[in-house]
């Protein structure tokens, strides 16, 4: 039995501790925001945050994650009727094309954020180059998180604003 | 929804609950005679666009085409809702269900012209263009058609449709004249006797009148939403995680499935031990699926190996099964074949110029030759593309009882309903398809093979299953891109004119117009040489115009070079009686400062491709530093005659200049052992955010035909890259991907194109 907390909720799986965490969620948890794109840490579709921090979950043994806080897209908002600032950034940028890498892009971002509230340009691609976009809405990612960056974020690790 | 049994272009019916729908359709003895010649005989229809309006004031727009990123179905209901004055608010979208009600005939038969729609894009399943109305498998999202096709022919008509009936409705029960009713916001208002109802009220009454066969249109000026940006109706599902593609699906008792093809193009297993494979645990069975060697409307033969499939409790188990599978396959001898083979190939057969076949002769060549001041020559070559959509290709299928229930995200539903049905051996009645959002698209999504080889492993398990390609198998058995060569040459007369272009390439696909030029140059002489090989292939964002673009922009540039004019300069003396393609070329050049000279190290190149209605030039500006490119901007001027979506339009231009980038720095499949080199993002790069560069789009509207969005921005990013560097370091990039060059060192001409 492996022990984690997922978007705030204790879950006991039994599961092999080398499935990697990105099918636990998946095909366990059924959260399915979470996205297979390429199952070596090379496109960034599959992140998550673990304990705060933005990690692939596709290369993730879920043994490696006993015991600590994981954060999907699911659990990014504050709470049911509330976006997470980026999010609404997204939204109000028209990111997403077919919205595929989104969750992850959107993981990575608020990874960013909570630990750089005013990234540069070269921060903001150091953090993000690892997340794939074949629509190629770099441009527009880059705005949205800049229209963020400096306001006041949910953080979901803290749980706090 | 009834029947439709008249003869008319629109019906109407109502819905349970009191709504009403409207369906705009072709029928036999339809008024306008290239519509009515697309259905001929008693009982055949088709319905291209239905709107229903509920008792709650909701207009549902039902979409034929579906959402591969591109914005398609918000854009379509914004054209119906525009026309119907209906509240955006109250606007919802269904994608059609695959229906042969839905078959898109004005994208296969010709409305558009025959010309623009390629062939790969009406895959028949049996490789036939079949009879209208007979077999009809058709029901694509492709060709950058959904705009121009179902939007101006469909959406637009239906929703003027009812709203005039609305209007009609209302004047009958308020006893006032038509003309004196005004709508807004799905409201009639009648402001002299002071009445305000919403649609609803009147649509049981609507569905019971004869609609109006030729509603009457807006014009330009009186849009509220066309031409105006709208927020995607899709958007909030792709920012919190519940957007459903088909692999988040979930079915009671599905088990998963992961393959591998043969990696060798068309193999066969000779030998497999599957004993290891079924001691892994989670592991229920390994399978052989059949590949199909069968026709292809666009490809021609197939060329499809047969897989191994091994089905597990879960992914992750299945995958390890498939790692422990011993096969042997049987190749046939295609293992001998390589990409410098292939390209080797293509060499001789343009050389030998047998069966030449000619996209466009005339003036005199020859001529043009003997009284030749200058003559230039240059040859290029592309690789093999894959599409590598973000979301590998997958499919859930459950085969039992004479019945098949197939969850997928593609490009044609019709079409995949009929492979999947022809795979079993059912009709396409027994099948039964759900289309998802697709993880991108970019015509990957068009081919059916993942489909039925989804099928094919259900049929085995008799159980629900998912099927998920690995990103390797998603890399090592696309559906490519073609790799091609192009041999070009041109001629300068002595007053400095160009007198002559003669362009021989292998392998003739789609749009046929591809390698057309707009220049003004007397003589021309294009033609083509089959060359074919094993590799299978289709078609890959902007199709043949993505290669041609790139061959035919680079050459012109060098024709200005040799002449030592200026490469825009040049562009617009040659598009002097073309004042579109003059418009975009003009724009791109002014706003990118075409004049504002450049530091050592930079450089400016520009294009023009027009392609899919839609007119594009480029400006790409690099830096090149130790030999290292760094592209910093790209400006973009885009005629599509009306850009319906403004902000969706430069969406899907930024996208497909990011695409086409991307493949042009560093895209490359190469064939090694008759099998696909690469296997994932590590050796199949694609371009990230720091290799970003700025875009900016401007659009001109222009008045003209609407064009597509989704892929003419595409074609022109690769030649004005090339172009660019030319003119920073005076190297002529005449194969991609740029990554193969070293810029630090002059190109020198005997390293070209080998």
């Amino acid at each position: 039995m492996i022990r984690l907390t997922v978007n705030g909720k204790e879950q006991e799986l039994d599961v092999d501790p080398q499935t990697p965490l990105l099918w636990v969620l998946r095909e366990q948890l059924r959260l399915t925001g979470t996205k297979f794109g390429c199952g070596m840490a090379q496109c960034g579709a599959c992140t998550v945050h673990v304990n705060g921090t933005a990690q692939r979950s596709c290369v993730t043994p879920l043994a490696a994650v006993q015991g600590q806080q994981i954060t999907t897209i699911e659990g990014l908002a504050p709470s049911e009727d509330e976006l997470h600032p980026l999010q609404q950034a997204w939204i109000d940028e028209q990111v997403p094309q077919c919205g595929y890498c989104q969750s992850g892009q959107l993981m990575s971002a608020a990874s960013l954020l909570a630990s750089n509230a005013n990234p540069s340009d070269e921060e903001i691609n150091a953090a993000m180059q690892g997340n794939i976009c074949r629509c190629g809405m770099y441009g527009r990612i880059k705005k949205a998180i800049n229209r963020v960056a400096g306001v006041g974020y949910f953080d979901p690790a803290r749980g706090e604003v | 929804m009834g029947k439709w049994t008249r003869r008319a272009f629109i019906t109407t019916g109502v819905v349970a609950g009191g709504g009403f729908a409207i369906g705009v359709a072709l029928r036999p003895g339809h008024r306008a005679p290239e519509l009515a010649s697309l259905v001929t005989e008693e009982g055949e229809s088709l319905v291209n666009v239905w709107v229903k309006l509920d008792q709650n004031n909701v207009t549902t727009v039902i979409v034929p085409h579906s959402e591969m990123g591109q914005g398609a179905q918000t854009v379509l209901a914004q054209m119906l809702a525009d026309e119907m004055d209906a509240d955006w608010d109250l606007v919802r979208f269904e994608e059609a269900p695959p229906s042969p009600e839905y078959a898109n005939y004005l994208l296969g038969y010709g409305i558009i012209g025959d010309a623009e729609v390629p062939k790969a894009l009406v895959p028949t399943f049996d490789g036939l263009m079949l009879q209208v109305a007979k077999s009809m498998a058709m029901q694509i999202t492709g060709g950058s058609l959904s705009i121009r096709s179902t939007g101006q022919y469909g959406m637009r008509i239906a929703g003027a449709a009812a709203r005039q009936m609305l209007i009609e409705a209302a004047a009958d029960t308020w006893q006032v004249p038509a003309a004196e009713i005004r709508t807004e916001a799905s409201h009639l208002i009648h402001a002299a006797s002071n009445r305000r109802a919403p649609y609803a009220e009147f649509a049981p009454l609507a569905a019971q009148m004869s609609p109006p066969q030729t509603p009457d249109l807006k014009s330009v000026d009186d849009f509220k939403m066309i031409g105006h940006d709208v927020q995607r109706l899709d958007i909030p599902s792709k920012v919190d995680g519940s957007a459903q593609f088909a692999m988040d699906v979930q079915v009671p008792d599905m088990v998963y499935a992961t393959v591998q093809r043969s990696p060798v193009f068309g193999g066969e297993i000779a030998k497999l031990d599957d004993s290891a494979a079924r001691k892994v645990p989670g592991v229920i069975d390994v399978l052989k699926v059949a590949g199909n060697k069968g026709e292809d409307a666009f490809s021609g033969k197939q060329n499809i190996g047969d897989s191994v499939a091994v089905v597990a409790e879960g992914y992750w188990q299945a995958k390890q099964g498939l790692a422990a599978v011993a096969v042997e396959w049987k190749n046939f001898g295609q293992d001998a074949m390589g990409s410098e083979e292939i390209f080797a190939q293509f060499d001789r057969d343009i050389t030998a110029g047998v069966e030449r076949g000619n996209d466009r002769v005339q003036g005199d060549v020859k001529a043009a030759l003997d009284n030749a001041a200058q003559v230039v020559e240059a040859e290029y070559r592309v690789p093999y593309l894959a599409h590598a959509c973000m979301e590998p290709m997958n499919a859930t299928a459950l085969v039992r009882d004479g019945q098949c229930e197939i969850w997928i995200g593609c490009q044609n539903p019709l079409g995949f309903r009929a492979a999947v049905a022809a795979a079993l051996g059912f009709e396409p009645e027994q099948v039964t398809l759900h289309n998802h959002f697709m993880g991108g698209g970019f015509g990957r999504r068009s081919n059916p093979d993942y489909a039925v080889q989804a099928a094919l492993v259900a049929a085995q398990v008799q159980r629900p299953v998912q099927l998920i390609w690995s990103r390797e198998e998603d890399i090592r058995q696309d559906h490519y891109r073609p790799a091609v060569r192009s041999r070009f040459r041109g001629t300068i007369d002595a007053n400095g004119d160009v007198a002559s272009w003669e362009n021989t390439y292998v392998d003739k696909h789609e749009p046929a117009e591809a390698p057309l030029i707009p220049y003004a140059v007397g003589s021309q002489d294009i033609g083509y040489v089959a060359s074919p090989t094993n590799i299978p292939f289709g078609p890959w964002r902007s199709v043949d115009h993505t290669q041609h673009g790139f061959f035919t922009e680079s050459f012109i540039d060098e024709l200005a070079a040799a002449k030592d004019v200026d490469p825009y300069e040049f562009r617009a003396q040659l598009l002097r009686d073309k004042p579109r393609h003059l418009a975009v070329l003009n724009k791109a050049a002014e706003e990118a400062g075409w004049d504002q000279p450049l530091a050592s190290g930079r450089g400016r190149g520009i294009a023009l491709q027009e392609s899919f209605g839609t007119l594009v030039a480029e400006v790409v500006e690099v830096t090149v530093t130790d030999g290292d490119v760094k592209v910093d901007r790209i400006v973009a001027a885009v005629d599509p005659g009306l850009a319906v979506s403004p902000d969706g339009l430069k969406a899907q231009i930024e996208s497909g200049i990011i695409y086409g980038l991307s493949a042009a720095m560093f895209g490359e499949v190469s064939i090694e052992n008759g099998a696909v080199a690469q296997s994932n993002f590590h050796d199949y790069q694609i371009l990230r955010m720091n290799d970003a560069p700025v875009i900016e789009t401007h659009v001109i509207n222009s008045g003209g035909p609407v064009g597509g969005a989704g892929e003419p921005g595409t074609p022109a990013v690769a030649p004005a890259l090339a172009n660019a560097i030319y003119n920073a370091t005076g190297s002529r990039v005449r194969q991609l991907p740029l990554k193969n060059y070293d810029l630090k060192f002059r190109i020198k001409e005997s390293d070209e194109v080998a």
